[in-house]
């Protein structure tokens, strides 16, 4: 039998498999590695998968979502362990194959300074990697867990237990009509702002660039800067503020410019309508700066020569702009467009802070603004619809992850960059 | 025919810019009026007060139990100061490595990135709540500070990457024939040359925790361990419209300080994203 499988079979028993190999030493961590995560995590693994199926049994012991997250956590912590597991079974494999080929295993030092050579990115990256587990793939894995349950306010812990209950919450989405109905207005108004508000301040900011960039003009800078202030104040104030100067009684758009425009008080935060139209103008005006901004970057860059060329060759102002500053404003700042959509898709400060989402609809436990991200807010934080507002949020993470993958693909950008 | 044609050009031009500045420029004034003004209503508001009164600006401090502003300036200032000192530590390491080395599972670990990018960490609300349970961290800044750390990692890393894969190779190799480690190379090759992309992490890790109100809401739940997105709010919300003079003033107050420093540094800013942005 050959010497990769006899280590291959014994490394089933880490550390085993090195012995074989007589590296009494890396065999040795490797044992003890395993017997350590085992002690360590004994009791945590043993709670965590009972705690995962059943989701507690007794009341008032067992708290189902404790136990639920405890055995997320050991699934995680399980994950980690078969890594280590699979990365032993391969040194095994691989020094037996060495072995079996009659080359020279390596010394000690030659394996120290191999797995420091190898081992480096994994080392100065790991922390970051940890806390990403910790702080986001965990709490989304969660999320995802919670969708499958009942989780709500009349089925919650210390009171109650939890139990699984397959995709029965999303088929209530489609079947109850209150929620279908209400999902697909989200919907619908999220697809529609998403894409108004992100062209418009695209537009805009490119527009401006171009309009400031001109050789004529003068003030340049002065212009750049108040231009880019909206940018620079922070975001929640500039809401809070538009939110103040909106407002139906005080607010100084009815009370001073539409007034002395002799037009009637129009009811931005009561009437659904004039909210969305409010809320589209007033992401123009916070999102266009940062486009208007990395445009005026490109718009230096773009070589004099060209646009000499050009006019030898009698292009008009309109078609040097089609022809030459469009396509390498397009080429540059492409990937920066994509991102202004999902940011809006997934914009949540504007929504909620203007208007809480709100002016509330009859029959629909989401406002007249309400995006999807602000209703799973307000289901999760407001009316304690746990399990709805997981479901919910699977089925959006679902649709923006596609999008996002189809677009990247698209683009050069991820074959260059992956 | 030539010249009148560049007039109208000219003057639409200067028609738009200055339309446009007058729309940006008028709600922050109407602001900077209304924190003057006296009285906590509205309705009587100018942008030139009659009566000018620094009243507001005061009340910040008087350091009553329900307007903690001095104390909510401060949580936020610590809370942004370690995310960004985090955040760049994290991220120009993971940059590095990803631009650096050919790792196993490189390329997997980029796409989980991209992906983890576009799901929004807040829809997470419940787990990131039942952990602060958990841990028995219901109002800590630290857990909240980790918390954005970790959600800034996969954007940054892209952004750090992409304008590290733009520094020449060459440059490494030398410095390693010449003897250096990794981690030498990395401190004084390496980190120098990316300057700007780090001023663009150090800028998103200030002021994602300023921008944030979900995750902040859902942990901090005292009025002391506020921050001031979640405390403004409150401040707007909790009367509509009565103390909106006061939050005019608070929010002056944040916003000079962060704006001097958004423009001082966007110069850093556009360079580091456009190099970053199309070399991905």
């Amino acid at each position: 039998m050959q010497h990769r499988k006899v280590a291959l079979l014994l490394s089933i028993i880490p550390g085993f498999g090195q012995f074989y190999h007589r590296q009494w030493l890396k065999g040795l961590l490797f044992l003890l590695i395993t017997v350590s995560f085992f002690v360590a995590f004994k009791d945590l693994l043993n709670m965590g998968l009972w705690g995962i199926v059943t989701l507690g049994t007794e009341l008032p012991r067992d708290n189902s979502i404790f136990l639920l997250a405890e055995g997320l956590i050991a699934l995680i912590v399980i994950f980690l362990g078969l890594i280590v597991y699979y990365l032993n079974l391969r040194d095994a494999y691989k020094t037996g194959i060495m072995r079996d080929n009659k080359q020279t295993l390596y010394t000690l030092r030659q394996q120290y300074q191999h797995v420091l050579f190898k081992g480096y990115p994994y080392l100065i990256s790991g922390p970051a990697f940890l806390l990403l587990l910790f702080a986001v793939v965990f709490p989304i894995l969660f999320s995802f867990a919670i969708a499958f349950t009942n989780y709500d306010l009349y089925n919650s812990p210390p009171a109650k237990l939890v139990e699984w209950v397959g995709f029965s919450t999303f088929k209530e989405i489609f079947t109850v009509d209150i929620w279908r109905s209400t999902f697909f207005d989200v919907l619908a108004w999220t697809v529609v702002w998403t894409i108004v508000a992100s062209t418009l301040q695209v537009a805009l900011g490119i527009f401006l660039a171009v309009v400031v960039n001109q050789k004529e003009i003068r003030f340049k800078k002065l212009f750049r800067t108040i231009l880019v202030l909206p940018w620079a104040v922070p975001g929640f104030v500039t809401i809070l503020i538009f939110a103040g100067l909106f407002n139906d009684s005080f607010g100084a758009v009815n009370n001073d410019i539409l007034a002395a425009l002799g037009i009637d008080a129009i009811p931005w935060l009561t009437d659904p309508n004039w909210a969305r139209f409010a809320l589209i103008m007033m992401q123009g005006w916070l999102g266009f700066p940062y486009i208007f901004l990395v445009t005026t970057g490109v718009l230096q860059s773009i070589p004099e020569d060209l646009y000499e060329a050009a006019t030898i060759d009698g292009a008009s102002a309109f078609s040097k702009f089609r022809h030459i500053t469009m396509p390498m404003i397009l080429l540059s700042i492409s990937p920066i467009i994509i991102t202004q959509f999902t940011f809006n898709f997934n914009n949540f400060n504007i929504i909620y802070l203007f208007n809480a989402g709100g002016p509330a609809v009859p029959d629909s436990t989401a406002g007249g603004t309400d995006i999807l991200v602000s209703w799973i807010y307000k289901l999760t934080m407001q009316s304690s619809q746990y399990a709805l507002a997981a479901a919910l949020t699977i089925m959006l993470s679902v649709v923006v992850v596609s999008i996002a993958l189809w677009q990247f693909r698209k683009s050069s950008t991820f074959k260059e960059g992956a | 025919m030539r010249n009148r044609s560049r007039l109208i050009r000219l003057t639409l031009s200067y028609g738009v810019l200055i339309v446009m500045s007058i729309m940006i420029l008028y709600p922050l004034a109407w602001t900077i009026g209304a924190s003057f003004n006296p009285g906590n209503s509205l309705i009587s508001t100018s942008i030139i007060p009659k009566n000018p009164t620094l009243a507001h600006y005061k009340e910040l401090f008087e350091g009553s139990a329900s307007l903690p502003y001095g104390q909510w300036y401060i949580n936020s200032v610590k809370i942004s100061f370690f995310t960004m000192v985090g955040a760049i530590i994290s991220v120009s390491f993971t940059g590095y490595a990803f631009s650096r080395f050919r790792f196993k599972g490189r390329k997997n670990t980029l796409t989980v990135f991209l992906l983890l990018q576009m799901i929004p960490q807040f829809s997470a609300l419940i787990a990131l709540f039942v952990l602060a349970q958990m841990l028995d961290m219901v109002n800590s800044h630290w857990l909240l500070i980790l918390l954005y750390i970790g959600g800034l990692i996969p954007m940054n890393t892209y952004l750090m990457k992409g304008y590290m894969d733009s520094i020449p190779m060459e440059l490494d190799e030398s410095a390693r024939i010449d003897g250096a480690s990794f981690t030498r190379t990395f401190w004084q090759i390496i980190m120098p040359l990316s300057k700007p992309m780090l001023a663009v992490v150090a800028m998103n890790g200030f002021t994602v925790p300023l921008g944030d109100f979900v995750l902040s809401s859902v942990i901090l739940r005292t009025t002391e361990a506020y921050t001031l997105p979640i405390g403004l709010f409150n401040l707007v919300n909790e009367v509509m419209g009565a103390s909106y003079t006061t939050f005019a003033a608070g929010a002056i107050l944040i916003s000079i300080p962060i704006a001097i420093v958004f423009l001082l540094l966007q110069r850093n800013f556009v360079s580091g994203l456009t190099t970053g942005g199309t070399k991905g």
